[in-house]
């Protein structure tokens, strides 16, 4: 799966990491629901953590869409609201 | 495609779809999808170069209130040393607001300098991402017939389409930063050009409202300790240089 951090660039990702992300990505989405800052936060590292260990960058010359669009590393509590509402990132299939 | 990332770069590519489905030759589309391209990636220049005004005005700025924080501290001085306190005070004062203020737009300058250094990453990348459909679609021109051609560029297309609109957002963000800025910028311009940061030199006979301003800006503890600083380290009264000019201190 490809993955984009937005302001980063794109990241390709073992497919099985889709799962991984999807179950942090739905507790994200329920944390911005509860007004849990903290949790919140908490979850998107551990979310940014797999693209980084598990991801390889895209080279410049790779013109592909992304599976997944992440918001900004340093997205604030406010903005996650934006983002993170019913699927989240990822839908749910 | 969720998000606003998602959601931007939604936008961006069902134009370009919508180009592609009306195109009745591929090739024409191509170009036209190029050229696009390209008088994107100027607006992204612009957005850069926006940024970089910003950024200058900002330190100018900075630079400015540096000066006088130096300025006020001398002034001080000679006050203590004339054992003129009320000037002393008066002096130190402004010196703290004006300090307040240049930490604040140091820190908005850092800020800015990172935004500007990842946006011109990103422009570059986005300039080598369009290079590179550039040469898939004189690629495809050659060797595909119409209908796959319109499948092999509608994904090149995406892909460029995706990181421009992704560099869109992170120019917004950078301008709604920038914007947040200004309006900082403007209100220390306000506060200098009512006098906040002037010189003790400067300063009337009786209280203006820069004194009131100052006085309940709470600034006194800190102004108390460092005038207790100032007079332990110069010794009050002591011979010392008279204030630089408009010395309205000195014995008559």
């Amino acid at each position: 799966m490809i993955v984009r951090i937005s302001g980063e660039g794109q990241f390709r990702l073992p497919d099985e990491d889709a799962d991984r992300l999807n179950e942090l990505d739905n507790r994200a989405v329920s944390a911005v629901e509860q007004g849990d800052e903290t949790g919140f936060h908490e979850l998107w590292s551990q979310m940014l953590e797999i693209v980084a260990s598990d991801g390889n960058r895209l080279g410049d010359d790779e013109l592909l869409e992304s599976d997944v669009i992440m918001p900004p590393r340093d997205v604030s509590f406010h903005e996650a609201k934006g983002e993170f509402t019913g699927d989240g990132l990822i839908p749910d299939s | 495609m969720p998000g606003l990332a998602g959601r931007m770069s939604t936008v961006i590519k069902s134009k370009i779809s919508k180009a592609l489905d009306r195109a009745e030759d591929p090739s024409e589309t191509l170009d036209y999808g190029y050229n696009k391209q390209l008088e994107l990636l100027q607006n992204v220049k612009k957005g850069i170069a926006d940024v970089v005004t910003s950024k200058k005005r900002l330190q100018m700025q900075s630079d400015k209130l540096e000066q006088q924080v130096v300025k006020l501290d001398t002034q001080a001085r000679q006050a203590v040393s004339q054992g003129r306190e009320d000037l002393a005070r008066a002096a130190l004062e402004r010196k703290t607001l004006a300090q307040t203020e240049l930490q604040s737009l140091d820190t908005q300058v850092r800020e800015l300098e990172g935004q500007q250094e990842s946006l011109i990453e990103n422009e570059k990348k986005l300039r080598t991402k369009i290079e590179t459909f550039r040469t898939k679609k004189e690629v495809i021109k050659a060797q595909y017939s119409a209908a796959e051609a319109q499948v092999k560029i509608s994904e090149a297309a995406n892909g460029v389409g995706e990181e421009m609109a992704d560099l869109g957002l992170a120019m917004q963000r950078a301008e709604d930063k920038t914007e947040q800025m200004r309006a900082r910028a403007s209100a220390v311009e306000e506060l200098e050009s009512a006098g906040a940061f002037d010189d003790i030199t400067q300063l009337g006979a009786g209280q203006d409202d820069i004194d009131r301003e100052l006085a309940q800006l709470g600034a006194g503890a800190q102004v108390d300790d460092e005038l207790a600083a100032m007079k332990a380290e110069l010794g009050s009264g002591g011979d010392a240089p008279a204030l630089e000019k408009g010395d309205e201190g000195k014995p008559a």
